[in-house]
């Protein structure tokens, strides 16, 4: 699903003592199958734009399109719910959520709403269980039972059981063991990979963005900062610094390298692996100079 | 959908009546409660009509938002007129609406006792607009303090109040939150047949008591860490104190009674 903001702007409480502009004339667009992350300190207004990729918000000037489907202030958007049904939003701390008296029953809550049949329900739910590396033994136990961090599975189970074309994160790791956060995002890109899907991630993470983003889109103030290739955003340490974000740690480490060995080391997308031996190849062959 | 109902919605500001001891506001607006049925012709009701403008004016809230704020009462008030209209037979009869006849003392009593009605919601939401919660449960904290001789338990009273008029905006963003997840996964609150809307309040209610009582929890914890143990000697961080401007606001208010009993027949 091709996505588009143009101009878009979102007004809290307007005309009254506590009126907020939380977006301020904020136009990109992301195009089908990219994996975008949106960044931004507390209160850049992340959380009230992916309320608009659904039609929880609507605009309060300015156009949002989501493929076929148009929000704009004045016009009634019909067929909200099928809106709905093809982007899956995991809220922050989704746990919160659960309420169904067993797992089961609430990972196909959406799906049942969104008029799957059984059979068809039947069919996701081990599928998604799975996704989230849960047992299909506790299907039949109560959501409340369930830890923290199992809970938090469950409820984004629920979602990917919707079978969405765009997934949108909000923060999906928060509160989660450094183990956890890591398979979690490793999920959401495998997913992201296999069932062609768009992904926003909103995040505070900038080593996650660097990591599975194709595309960022840094927000401040309601406003679009900056937005490009994470290689090339990531690098620029003094600008992103202006809004209280840092360069992720890889970049950072890459830098202080090059500093010190004098050495260009620009920055790939790569994984630690290839990174050490570059870095292994640097420092012999500054060896054998010596 | 709570943004536009200001009962119990406090507006912060630096006016006159925001730095009134909350006793004070709480005393004059009780008796105000109380005088406000004592007023009977409509010289009576406009010097209070009057009084309570200038309160309003003097908080510097903004009119329209205050005005906006009662727009769910105006149904109320528009049909007490109606009620009393058709109800009162007094004086003489004025005309006829498809038969019924309109007296002239109904039309009186209509409009003084809406405006009786506006001039109470006026004012005693005009001590939420300038007083904040954790205020007024000190004010009646302090006021209710005589009925401890009696055993009544004033300062659990005052913690319960406070605690729960705490809570009503988290439990309110905490709805809002859990209400756009489960839109999100397909529940439609505002459309569809009764009994469909009622069932799609289940998934909203479950979640909301369950982190409710979690948070109740988590609070009685967080203040046994913090010795917490009853009121008992326990002083307080702003003491409320009677000062120049609250004797001001107690004498403009004897002033303001004295006037009521001698407009009034």
């Amino acid at each position: 699903m091709d996505i588009s903001f143009k101009n878009v702007s979102h007004t809290y409480q307007p005309n009254s003592p506590f009126e907020y502009t939380a977006l301020n004339d904020l136009s990109f667009s992301i195009d089908r199958g990219s994996y975008v992350a949106i960044v931004g300190h507390t209160g850049s207004g992340k959380s009230t734009l992916i309320q608009h990729l659904n039609g929880l918000l609507k605009p309060t000037s300015g156009q949002v399109k989501m493929g076929d489907f148009t929000l704009a202030p004045d016009e009634k958007t019909s067929n909200i719910k099928m809106l709905r049904k093809q982007v899956g939003i995991v809220f922050q701390y989704p746990e919160h959520q659960l309420f169904e008296e067993t797992i089961e029953k609430d990972i196909a809550f959406g799906p049942k709403n969104f008029g799957a049949t059984d059979d068809e329900i039947q069919e996701r739910i081990p599928k998604v269980m799975q996704a989230v590396q849960l047992s299909e033994d506790l299907l039949d136990r109560s959501p409340f039972d369930l830890s923290g961090g199992q809970m938090r599975r469950v409820a984004i189970a629920g979602v990917l059981a919707m079978n969405p074309r765009v997934l949108v994160l909000d923060e999906p790791t928060a509160g989660l063991d450094p183990k956890g956060q890591k398979e979690m995002m490793d999920m959401f890109y495998s997913l992201h990979e296999s069932e062609d899907l768009t992904t926003i991630l909103v995040t505070h993470s900038m080593e996650d963005a660097l990591e599975y983003a194709d595309h960022v889109i840094i927000l401040e103030n309601g406003k679009k900062f900056m937005e490009g290739n994470p290689e090339d955003i990531f690098v620029q340490k003094e600008k992103l610094q202006q809004v209280q974000l840092d360069i992720p740690e890889k970049i950072a480490f890459l830098k202080a390298f090059e500093e010190r060995f004098s050495r260009d080391m620009p920055y790939v997308h790569s994984d630690m692996k290839q990174l050490a031996k570059t870095i292994q190849s640097v420092v012999k062959g500054d060896e054998i100079d010596g | 959908m709570a943004s536009s109902l200001i009962i119990g919605q406090y507006v912060p500001s630096q006016s006159m009546i925001h730095r009134l001891d909350p006793r004070t506001k709480m005393i004059i607006i009780f008796l105000f409660v109380v005088f406000v049925f004592f007023a009977n012709n409509f010289m009576s009701y406009g010097w209070l009509t009057l009084f309570a403008a200038f309160t309003a004016l003097s908080t510097k809230i903004r009119l329209r938002y205050i005005a906006k704020g009662l727009t769910p009462v105006w149904f109320l008030i528009v049909f007490t007129f109606f009620l009393h209209l058709f109800v009162t037979h007094e004086g003489d009869i004025l005309f006829r609406i498809i038969g019924f006849p309109i007296y002239s003392g109904a039309i009186a009593q209509g409009i003084q006792i809406s405006i009786r009605f506006f001039l109470l919601i006026l004012f005693t939401s005009m001590l939420t607009l300038t007083t904040t919660p954790i205020e007024i449960t000190d004010a009646i904290e302090t006021l209710l303090n005589p009925l401890k001789r009696f055993r009544f338990p004033v300062h659990e009273l005052a913690l319960m109040m406070s605690i729960s008029l705490r809570f009503i905006p988290t439990l309110m963003q905490e709805a809002e939150k859990i209400s756009k997840a489960q839109a999100s996964r397909g529940v439609d609150f505002k459309t569809g047949p009764i009994k469909d809307r009622i069932q799609a309040v289940v998934p909203l209610l479950v979640p909301l008591f369950v982190s409710a009582f979690k948070r109740a929890e988590e609070l009685a914890m967080a203040m046994e860490a913090r010795g917490y143990q009853g009121g008992e000697g326990r002083t307080k961080l702003r003491a409320l104190a009677i000062e120049r401007i609250d004797w001001y606001a107690f004498i403009i208010f004897t002033f303001v009674l004295t006037g009521l009993f001698i407009l009034r027949q």
